[in-house]
């Protein structure tokens, strides 16, 4: 009985557990398999959970990456490929989001928070700067506290 | 029974910090003192029940009691011990009870050791600290209780997650959890403080050896993740930008700026209010965390146990305790006056520097993260964001902060002249160009990751050795064994950071890929290695059914290793797993993963060689050393010694 669980878990399993790309897939051109590969690391698997296509194991993720040599094959630029990938599936398959509209946030939120970051510290370190105050001396019991440390 | 009582002594646990979280607060009020030292037998006591529950837990885990809903949904009785044991954290239920008994465990700590505390800010701490555990005790008990019982009991279990079954997970949660709950306790120390309207040195000396153990454990915790990552998923990677890796991945961004600003707090007096704003955002943004993997708001591998209520709840805790610190902090801040002065151009200035790039890069993790979220609320519109953005809008910080890192470490107080402050670095710098030269040398043609990786890493790791060198100065060797511990943990920790950069930036840019249909016993080539398929068989382990490969890899005709790369289908939750089969070195992983049988018998292979692929977590766990080292330093034990002089002066009773 086990043993026919086993085997029936192996004949329903074994068409997904096919692994990411498939020894069929690559292009014997190996500059444009390299191509292939860095625009499938690029695109989302429109059905996994925060998969590429290039690592995913889903069917549509081996269709995207057929098609997407396809598309190389047939002299497209790598932009050109996703441009049609997107048509089709939609700006979701983007892992990188287009510096554009809206995304220009994204994309500018970190050198804007570092500018201000800078901004608000220099303002800060000039107001460090020592001046000819004088220091507040020591209560008494930080003094012993003091004496009770250095004692150490 | 044993369930029950678990169930029971959760609640009473729930009590106890609901005392904890008031009678202490009212007795540092009002100067009772009576009242405040209740926090400290009230702490022992919850982490106690919460541990009795947690036993009584995994008690029903080891023994398969299916009778609970929670062990039913996530074990076997095929499972291995130490599977059905970490099956208790691998679930939701279980993995918050780890939290609450964590958050306890801090909490007992803290009234151990808190001997030379201040009664009135160790009653405050306790009391914040229990609170933080009211709030989570409440959360388990009303949405998410682990000793549900089944009316009738199933025979076997659903299994926990073949994916989780792995030595490296099943340490992966505790460690993250004591790094995200050890946070904690800087959140208590500054809301404490924040109460008590006083910041010194004494507070950032109490408040940075836990923020040091959390940021620790969270180093650690972070690299088992990454770690199994590498070996279990099958192609390698290390670093997915995963919205629940972010998640670990700000925490401890934000607790290493909160590590180095305290010590500016304690050094020298000053940055005291944006230390302590930095010790709220540290706790909100593990608090954030939680909400991210628990509430299913974003999708992402690891999240299990989405349920919308669950998430209003967390989104609740986490919008009263951080907003409430933030009103808190509006109101406090500004009677935190600092006292120390300093020029830019100094070690205060340099850390102010190294506080600005880590927020600000731990600013870009967070927006990216939510940003499909935000997109999707604001205009409608289903984006994604991942590694390539990532790799794009983060990068550039790190480099900065590594380049300037030397610099830092080696600048004096106060104030300095940057060349010759510099001036120790000489060597340093130009043992670095030499690699980058090297480097250059060897890959030409490629990408400049691994130049600027590499030679980024030698510099901060011949920058440590040099800061090193300089402290001793002219007095020989024997006084580099003399000097602080916490010298000699900054420097480790920095090599570490310089390690991990050479690991990554020469993993990404020099891996070897190879994918093929081999046939048995026919050898092929990859980066000097020859491969063979010798043969594939099946083979039966405790739960689950293998095929498993063995392949020879030879250079040179002499032998390398011997691999067998397995493919596991576990019955139960029908699920397949590769388990890729790895010869470890420190100059290169042979990385080896078997897929499908093809028609005419040969099996399809992927095969990688990943040079310097061991560094990356090396650094890490040079990075957790370090800051081990600087945790054992003399001045943190100074002032308990001193206490316990003082006792001894008292006649004992």
């Amino acid at each position: 009985m086990k043993r026919l669980i086993f085997i029936l878990a192996l004949a329903l399993m074994a068409p997904i557990a096919a692994l990411a790309v498939q020894p069929d897939e690559v292009l014997s051109d190996p500059a444009m398999e390299a191509r292939a590969r860095h625009i499938s690391q690029k695109l989302r698997c429109p059905i996994c959970q925060g998969e590429n296509i290039d690592e995913s194991n889903a069917a549509i993720s081996r269709d995207l990456r057929l098609y997407v040599r396809e598309r190389l094959v047939a002299g497209d630029a790598d932009d050109q490929v996703i441009d049609a990938v997107v048509d089709r599936f939609g700006e979701f398959v983007l892992f990188e989001p287009r510096a554009r509209g809206g995304n220009l946030l994204l994309w500018l939120a970190g050198p804007a928070m570092l500018l201000i970051g800078l901004l608000i510290a220099w303002v800060f370190l000039r107001g460090r700067r020592p001046t000819d105050g004088a220091v507040d001396a020591l209560n008494a019991s930080e003094q012993a506290r003091l004496d009770e440390i250095m004692r150490d | 029974m044993i369930a029950e009582f678990g169930h029971f002594a959760l609640i009473l646990a729930f009590m106890v910090s609901l005392f904890q979280m008031t009678v202490p607060l009212v007795g540092a009020a009002k100067g009772w003192l009576g009242w405040m030292d209740s926090a400290r037998p009230a702490a022992l006591a919850q982490f106690l029940l919460v541990g009795v529950s947690f036993a009584a837990l995994t008690m029903a885990f080891v023994t398969s009691d299916f009778s609970l809903k929670l062990v039913y949904e996530n074990s076997h009785t095929a499972k291995p011990m130490l599977y059905k044991i970490s099956g208790v954290w691998g679930n939701h239920e279980g993995s918050m009870l780890l939290w609450v008994l964590i958050l306890a465990l801090f909490g007992a700590a803290a009234a151990v050791f808190g001997d030379n505390l201040p009664p009135q800010l160790r009653a405050r701490v306790l009391a914040v600290q229990a609170s933080i555990g009211a709030a989570f005790f409440a959360f388990i008990i009303f949405t998410s209780n682990p000793f549900l019982r089944l009316e009738n009991p199933p025979f076997d279990g659903r299994d926990l997650n073949p994916l989780l079954q792995d030595p490296g997970l099943a340490f992966h949660p505790p460690f993250l959890y004591l790094g995200y709950v050890g946070l904690s306790m800087a959140f208590s120390f500054a809301v404490a403080a924040l109460i008590e309207g006083r910041v010194d040195a004494a507070w950032a000396r109490w408040v940075r050896p836990w923020t040091l153990a959390a940021w620790m454990f969270l180093t650690i915790g972070i690299a088992l993740g990454s770690w199994w990552a590498y070996y279990e998923l099958g192609w390698g990677g290390f670093w997915f930008w995963d919205p629940v890796e972010n998640a670990s991945f700000m925490p401890w961004l934000l607790s290493a700026a909160l590590l180095h600003s305290a010590i500016v707090v304690e050094k020298r007096e000053a940055l005291k209010s944006w230390t302590i704003l930095l010790a709220i955002m540290a706790f909100g943004f593990s608090m954030i965390g939680t909400f991210i993997v628990r509430s299913g708001v974003i999708t992402s591998v690891h999240s299990f146990a989405s349920d919308p209520t669950r998430g209003i709840f967390i989104l609740g805790i986490l919008a009263v305790f951080t907003g409430g610190a933030l009103t808190l902090y509006a109101v406090r801040a500004s009677s935190m006056t600092a006292k120390g002065v300093f020029t830019p151009m100094s070690r205060e200035g340099a850390l102010v520097l190294n506080n600005l790039l880590l927020a600000v890069s731990a600013f870009v993790v967070f927006i990216g993260t939510i940003w499909p979220l935000a997109a999707e609320f604001l205009w409608d519109r289903k984006l994604s964001v991942g590694a390539p953005f990532f790799n794009k809008a983060f990068t550039p910080f790190m480099i900065a902060l590594a380049i300037a890192l030397p610099f830092g470490a080696i600048m004096p107080w106060k104030r300095a002249v940057f060349a010759r402050a510099a001036r120790p670095l000489r060597g340093a710098f130009i043992f670095a160009l030499a690699v980058m030269v090297l480097v250059f040398a060897v890959s030409t043609g490629r990408s400049a990751i691994a130049v600027i990786g590499a030679g980024l890493g030698a510099w901060l790791i011949a920058g440590s050795v040099a800061d090193l060198l300089h402290r001793v100065g002219n007095s020989g060797l024997s006084r580099l064994f003399r000097l602080p511990r916490a010298d000699w943990g900054k420097a480790i920790a920095h090599a570490g950071v310089g390690v991990t950069f050479i690991g990554v930036g020469l993993l990404t840019a020099w891996q070897l890929e190879d994918i093929r249909v081999a046939k048995i016993g026919q050898p092929f080539d990859l980066g000097g290695y020859d491969f063979t398929l010798r043969q594939v068989d099946q083979v039966q382990g405790p739960n689950y059914l293998s095929t498993l490969a063995t392949i020879d890899v030879n250079r040179d005709g002499a032998s390398v290793a011997v691999l067998h790369p397995e493919k596991r289908i576990y019955p139960v939750q029908a699920m397949p797993t590769t388990e890729a089969a790895i010869d470890n070195g420190i100059f290169r992983d042979i990385y080896v993963v078997i897929g499908d049988e093809q028609a005419d018998g040969s099996w399809a292979v992927r095969t990688y060689v990943k040079p310097f692929a061991n560094w990356i977590w090396a650094g890490a766990i040079l990075m957790a050393l370090g800051g081990m080292v600087s945790l054992s330093d003399r001045r943190y034990r100074v002032a308990v010694g001193a206490k316990r002089a003082a006792v001894n002066a008292v006649p004992a009773e």
